[in-house]
This record gives C-alpha cells, sequence and structure tokens, in this order.
C-alpha cells in the first residue's frame, strides 16, 4: 500500500471524522488518495493553513477529539505555527501532517523545503520526520497515543513526497513503542492522605480551577467535591465551566481581570488545592505575594509544572480526575460555612459591573448575548479586551464552552475557532466574539463559513483601537496611543457581505436587545458589527506583577 | 544538600537517550530555551545499542536544575535523566594540549607532564602533544602553569562521569 494511503487508513483507525486540510504540492499524492478512499472522514479546507490549524485546535478543544491538520512543505508548514504555538501553550491535543520535499531533496534548500521538524521543536509535545514508509503507521500511532495523552498537546508528523508515494504492508500496530514515555495516571496515596489531612485542618479551602479540569474532563468531579464538602471554587482563564449546583460556592475567574471577590478569596484561604493549572504570570500576579496566607496543594499530570513558578506545600503529580475520585470518596471534611458567608457577604459588597452610561458598551453587550444565546453555546474568542469581557460577563455553566488563546494571547484566533468547533458541534449554537483588530487576523475564514454552510455567528466589538494595549497606553503612556489606532477598518459589512454572509451593523444603543436577537436567532451564519464604547477598559485589573489585592478599579 | 537553593553550582545530568535523530538537538535546545548554559556536553554509546549517555554540566540553583530535569524527561526520547551529586560522583575528563616547546626547552614541560602522569602522544620541533586525563580540576592545573603563548591548541573532551558503587554499611 502507498503511504499516502497508509496515511488515510491510519486515520479511519484513529477514528478522525474530520480533516482540517490545505493542499500543495507536497501532500498532492494524499489529497489524491483522500478522493477515491477517504471515506467518511470530512474534510474542511480553510483559506488560510493558520485559519485550518486553529479551526482543529477549536474542534480540539470543544470535543475532546484530537484536531488533525494536513498542509503542504515549506509555507504551509510554517503557516500552521502561531496555531501550533496557541496548541502547545493551552495543551490541546492536535496531530499535525506536514508534507516535505523527498528524502533525496532535503538539506538542498529545495522548492518549498523548510525544516520543519527544526521549526516545530519547541512548540511540541513530540515531532517526526518519517524518512521510510515501514515507519509511518507506528508513528502516527506514536503521534496520536502522544498527543491524547499524559499532559495533552500537538504533534507533528512530517512526511516527504517519496514516503507518500512508496508501497509496503499496512498494518496498523496496536500499541506506540515509547520505552520513555510512561505519563502518571494515579496520584500518590500517601500524598492523597496528606490532603485530606489538610482539608480536615483547614478553616478556609479554597479549589482553583484550571485547564487540566478542562482537559480531563473533570468538570463534574470538582462541581461534586465543593457541593459535597461547601468548598468554595475560582477558575482560571482557562478553566472556565466550573459551575457547583450551590451557586454560593463559585467566586468566579481569578487573576489580572478577574473578578474581587475571586481574587479577595485567593487571598484570605487558608488552604489553597490547585487542580491542573500552571500558575501564569496573568494567574499569580506577584508570585511572592500569592496566597500568602495558604498552604497550596497543586494537583497536575506534569511533574514539570510542580514547582516551576511557585513553590508549593504538597505536590501532587498525577490525573486530577483521579485525585477528585479519591477525595469524594470522604464522607465529611470541616465546617467551612463560616468562610463560605464570609466570601458571600464580601461579593454581595464587591459584584462584577461597570458603570453604565447611555452608550453602547461591551459588557452589557456580552450580558446580551448571554441572554439571547442558549446555555450550551460555544463562545469562542479573540484576544485582548473582548476576551476579557467575554470571560467577565458570559457566566460559562459546562466544559468546553469557552474557547480562547490563553498562554499565547493568538488574536485571530476566534473565528477559525468557531469554525471548528461549528464542524464538531453541528447541532450546537457557536458564537465568535472579537475586537475590530483581531478580526481583521482571520477574517478571510468567513469565506470557510459560507463554504461549508456553518452556523457560525459573529460578534465585532469595534472600538477602532487595539483596545488591550490601548487600556495599558492609558495607564502606562499617558494616553499616548502608538500603534494602536484603527480608524480606518473596512467596513465589516460589506466584507462579510462579500464573502455570502448575513450581517448588520450596531451602532445605537436602543438596538442593541433586538440586534442581538436577531444574532442568536439567525437561522443562517451571521456578522453583527457593534461600533462600541472607543475608550471603554477592562476593570477590575490588576497590574503585571502586582499582587492579587493590589486592584485598580477605576482608570 | 541544598542549603542554599539559590547558589549557583556545577550540576553534573546524566541522561540515557533513545538513538534517534535529532534528540541531541533537542535536549541542547531544552536547554538553552529554559535559560541555561551548558558547560559542557558528551555522547556516547552504552551497552545497549538502542541507546545513548549523555553527561551534560550545567550552572544552576537547585530549583532550576530540577526544573530542566523534569523538562528533559519529558522529551519522548528520554528513557532516564539522573543527577550524580558531587559527593558520589567519579568523572573523567581528557584534555589534549598543543604545547610550544622548540628542542632544548623541554625539560621542564616534561617533568611537569610526568607529575601530572600525562602522556606525550606526539612531538615535532616546535612542540609537543600532551594528554591529560583526569577531573576537570586537574586539567585546568595542567593548563594552568603555562602561559597562552605556550600553548598552541586545546581540545577537551568535556567531563563524563558516574555514581559510584554504595559502599558497606554507608
Amino acid at each position: 500500500m502507498k503511504g499516502a494511503r497508509i496515511l488515510i487508513e491510519s486515520l479511519k483507525r484513529e477514528k478522525v471524522d474530520t480533516l482540517f486540510c490545505y493542499n500543495g504540492g507536497s501532500v498532492i499524492t494524499i489529497f489524491d488518495e483522500l478522493m477515491t478512499h477517504g471515506g467518511s472522514i470530512k474534510q474542511i479546507q480553510p483559506r488560510h493553513e493558520q485559519g485550518g490549524t486553529h479551526a482543529a485546535d477549536g474542534y480540539a478543544r470543544s470535543t475532546g477529539k484530537p484536531g488533525v491538520v494536513l498542509v503542504t512543505s515549506g509555507p504551509g508548514a510554517t503557516n500552521t505555527i502561531t496555531g501550533i504555538a496557541t496548541a502547545y501553550m493551552d495543551s490541546v491535543p492536535m496531530v499535525i501532517f506536514t508534507g516535505q520535499v523527498s528524502t533525496g531533496m532535503i538539506g538542498t534548500d529545495a522548492f518549498q523545503e523548510a525544516d520543519t521538524v527544526g521549526i516545530t521543536m519547541p512548540i511540541t509535545k513530540a515531532n517526526f520526520l518519517v524518512k521510510n514508509v515501514e515507519d509511518l503507521a507506528p508513528t502516527i500511532k506514536k503521534a496520536f497515543h502522544l498527543a491524547t495523552t499524559g499532559r495533552p498537546g500537538p504533534v507533528v508528523v512530517d512526511i516527504p513526497k517519496d514516503v507518500q508515494a512508496d508501497e509496503t504492508e499496512f498494518e496498523y500496530p496496536e500499541t506506540a513503542d515509547l520505552p520513555g514515555y510512561k505519563p502518571k495516571n494515579v496520584g500518590h496515596p500517601k500524598q492523597i492522605k496528606t490532603l485530606k489531612k489538610m482539608l480536615n485542618e483547614c478553616a478556609k479551602p479554597l479549589v482553583l480551577s484550571g485547564g487540566g479540569v478542562i482537559s480531563s474532563g473533570s468538570t463534574h468531579l470538582v462541581n461534586r467535591f465543593c457541593d459535597n464538602y461547601g468548598v468554595p471554587v475560582v477558575n482560571t482563564l482557562m478553566g472556565h465551566g466550573v459551575a457547583p449546583e450551590n451557586d454560593d460556592l463559585y467566586y468566579g475567574p481569578i487573576g489580572m481581570h478577574g473578578s474581587l471577590y475571586g481574587n479577595y478569596a485567593l487571598q484570605e484561604c487558608d488552604l489553597l488545592i490547585v487542580l491542573g493549572s500552571r500558575f501564569s504570570d496573568r494567574i499569580m500576579g506577584d508570585p511572592l505575594k500569592f496566597a500568602e496566607q495558604a498552604r497550596v496543594v497543586h494537583v497536575d499530570i506534569d511533574a514539570a509544572e510542580i514547582g516551576k513558578n511557585i513553590e508549593v506545600s504538597l505536590p501532587l503529580v498525577g490525573p486530577v480526575k483521579m485525585v477528585l475520585e479519591e477525595l469524594i470518596r470522604e464522607k465529611s471534611f470541616g465546617d467551612f460555612s463560616g468562610w463560605v458567608e464570609e466570601l458571600k457577604e464580601y461579593k454581595d459588597g464587591h459584584p462584577m459591573e461597570y458603570p453604565a452610561e447611555k452608550t453602547l458598551q461591551p459588557q452589557y453587550l456580552i450580558q446580551l448575548a448571554r441572554k439571547y444565546f442558549p446555555d450550551d453555546t460555544i463562545v469562542a474568542t479573540d484576544v485582548g479586551q473582548n476576551q476579557m469581557w467575554v470571560a467577565q460577563y458570559f457566566r460559562f455553566h459546562h466544559e468546553r464552552q469557552f474557547l480562547t488563546s490563553g498562554g499565547l494571547g493568538t488574536m485571530g484566533f476566534g473565528l477559525p475557532a468557531a469554525i471548528g468547533a461549528a464542524v464538531g458541534n453541528p447541532d450546537t449554537q457557536v458564537l465568535a466574539v472579537s475586537g475590530d483588530g483581531g478580526f481583521q487576523m482571520n477574517m478571510q475564514e468567513m469565506a470557510t463559513v459560507k463554504r461549508y454552510g456553518l452556523k457560525v455567528k459573529m460578534l465585532i466589538l469595534d472600538n477602532s483601537y487595539l483596545g488591550m494595549v490601548r487600556q495599558w497606553q492609558q495607564l502606562l503612556f499617558e494616553k499616548r496611543y502608538s500603534g494602536t489606532q484603527m480608524n480606518d477598518n473596512p467596513d465589516f459589512c460589506m466584507v462579510a457581505q462579500a464573502m455570502g454572509i448575513k450581517s448588520r451593523k450596531l451602532i445605537k444603543l436602543e438596538d442593541a436587545e433586538e440586534a442581538m436577537k436577531a444574532l442568536a436567532e439567525s437561522e443562517d451564519s451571521m456578522l453583527l458589527h457593534a461600533v462600541i464604547t472607543g475608550e471603554e477598559n477592562v476593570l477590575p485589573m490588576v497590574p503585571a506583577g502586582k499582587p492579587l489585592d493590589n486592584v485598580i478599579r477605576k482608570m | 544538600m541544598g542549603e542554599d537553593k539559590t547558589a549557583l553550582t556545577d550540576h553534573i545530568i546524566s541522561l540515557l537517550v533513545l538513538n534517534h535523530p535529532g534528540v541531541l538537538s533537542k535536549i541542547t535546545s531544552l536547554i538553552t530555551r529554559r535559560g541555561f548554559n551548558i558547560d559542557s556536553i558528551t555522547a556516547g554509546p552504552t551497552k545497549d545499542k538502542d541507546k545513548f549517555r549523555l553527561t551534560i554540566i550545567v550552572k544552576g540553583d537547585d530549583r532550576g536544575v530540577e526544573q530542566i530535569q523534569k523538562q528533559l524527561y519529558k522529551i519522548v526520547d528520554t528513557v532516564k535523566v539522573m543527577t550524580i551529586h558531587p559527593s558520589r560522583k567519579v568523572e573523567r575528563e581528557i584534555g589534549l594540549i598543543k604545547v610550544n616547546a622548540p628542542m632544548g626547552q623541554r625539560n621542564e614541560i616534561l617533568q611537569l607532564v610526568n607529575v601530572f602522569k600525562g602522556q606525550i602522544l606526539d612531538s615535532g620541533p616546535k612542540g609537543i602533544v600532551v594528554e591529560i586525563t583526569g577531573n576537570s580540576e586537574k586539567v585546568d592545573s595542567f593548563l594552568s602553569h603555562f602561559t597562552p603563548q605556550q600553548i598552541a591548541e586545546v581540545a577537551r573532551t568535556g567531563i563524563v562521569a558516574m555514581d559510584r558503587w554504595e559502599k558497606n554499611g554507608a
């Protein structure tokens, strides 16, 4: 069997149903085989490989299945780099197949040659150059195994053109031959016992739920743990979706733009149980003053995350899921009702709010979106103010509902990620929220929305600025708005129209409800271009590197 | 061990890796990417032909080096990562030194080579080539006897090291 066909048959064995792919000279053989032997594998072809990679990422984040990409060599591969780095920073399972020039041409600076393995080394969990067709199926097995187990991440498989054409017998291995790779599948029993003891000794416990909770499918267990023992919970940006039945236990997102009450809970707790989070600088502020009064327990599947950014009292390497399952076997821990009462009182006194004006404010639009879109809507965002307003004002109740580039902070992520989510979740509403800057970074993908008839709803919060950077300039550079003004934006509705997508422009506050309702209820994809207040800020804000109780509430 | 976790000291990391293409560059680029400098690195085959042993010397504090070890473990081709504690190490390095030593001016140098239990590997009218084997300090110490003008060339292997056997009753 030809290498190209082996790839396709291997994808079928891995139960891949969707391939985000873009043709080119070095993958032409694979596309040819796809036409005849692709079977039920759905092909989604973006208008740019970056868009395709973000789409595969959005597919993976929203479904939990690995996102699979196929692109050509050279520029095809380099165009995926931002997408791969985005997925790597947020631990998203992906397998990226790249074409390569023939083995005999490697190293000669051939046409469309790039050292894909070299370039992707620091942004992949693993990467492979397949030099013999006999190695192809075993390498694909390894790639899927690595991408989806342990701490998930993107894996690149680089396949030279001659390997695609060479023939060998197809045999898909049952297991991946990886002698050095042994992700932990249980937590250390002694450490879990210590954690139980700590829970019995503490008065003010708090759970910090991170992205690892989502990727391991443990949100329901966090909810159950909190409900069972009356332990309050906060989440990181990547951990959105945790929601105990008892709403009095939920204290929102924390960090730089977290809620006042969430950050208060962090600074006041005496036991902090961190589940699947890597203590990003945007979460910690000042690492020396982070949760100062607390003993910190860090549960993570990746041993290298423990002790990397912060020293912890109790390291617990293992899957979040197993640790939680172990914990919820206990009948009871202490009585934490006084602590919850304290938090509730603080929350009532310091709600997440903004001074309402008689203008079109973005926070209000997000609240409207929450009102008119169904509860299970998947929201993909870009990066910057739009992302933070969604995180603050769109309350999520399910995991895999909020798709955002947390670690790399990639502008242009929203629309293509929404496309991937729409492909993977055809019966769920998908909303892409972008700023005017980020939307223009991948707006060509509206053509992909149109091509596949995807019901993606787009909301542009247009303040004609790169808003978050402008906010920093207001705060730190005396309003010298250098390089952040976007007052020559194109007419987004006309761009949408050119792509065959229904659109509407929203300028007046009094039209907002009706426009948002129309966006939510539209049977087709639709773009709502909202012209918002120019200099609105994301507040509260903890300046970079400052302790979490050093909050700016007004600017 | 570890009274001052932030003091910068040399650490010996011994690494067993699968002999796959690119593994060396994955390891060195990871160490660089995480902000550390490699003082020396050696690589060679082991008793198992699929595996290579790397001995890497990095300067760092205890916490930083622990972080590197954990990151090295995440490279898929890594089979085992160990640090070799200074009190338990046996180490060797070979230094080849080309010394400018015209005929008639060699006696003192030959005596020195003798003291260091070195070997003369080559000799010509302008000078000699000396091999010094021992720990790094020994090679350093030998070199310190010469002025820069006296030394034409130096090639050092870098350290290979391993843990000592457990001592009875230790």
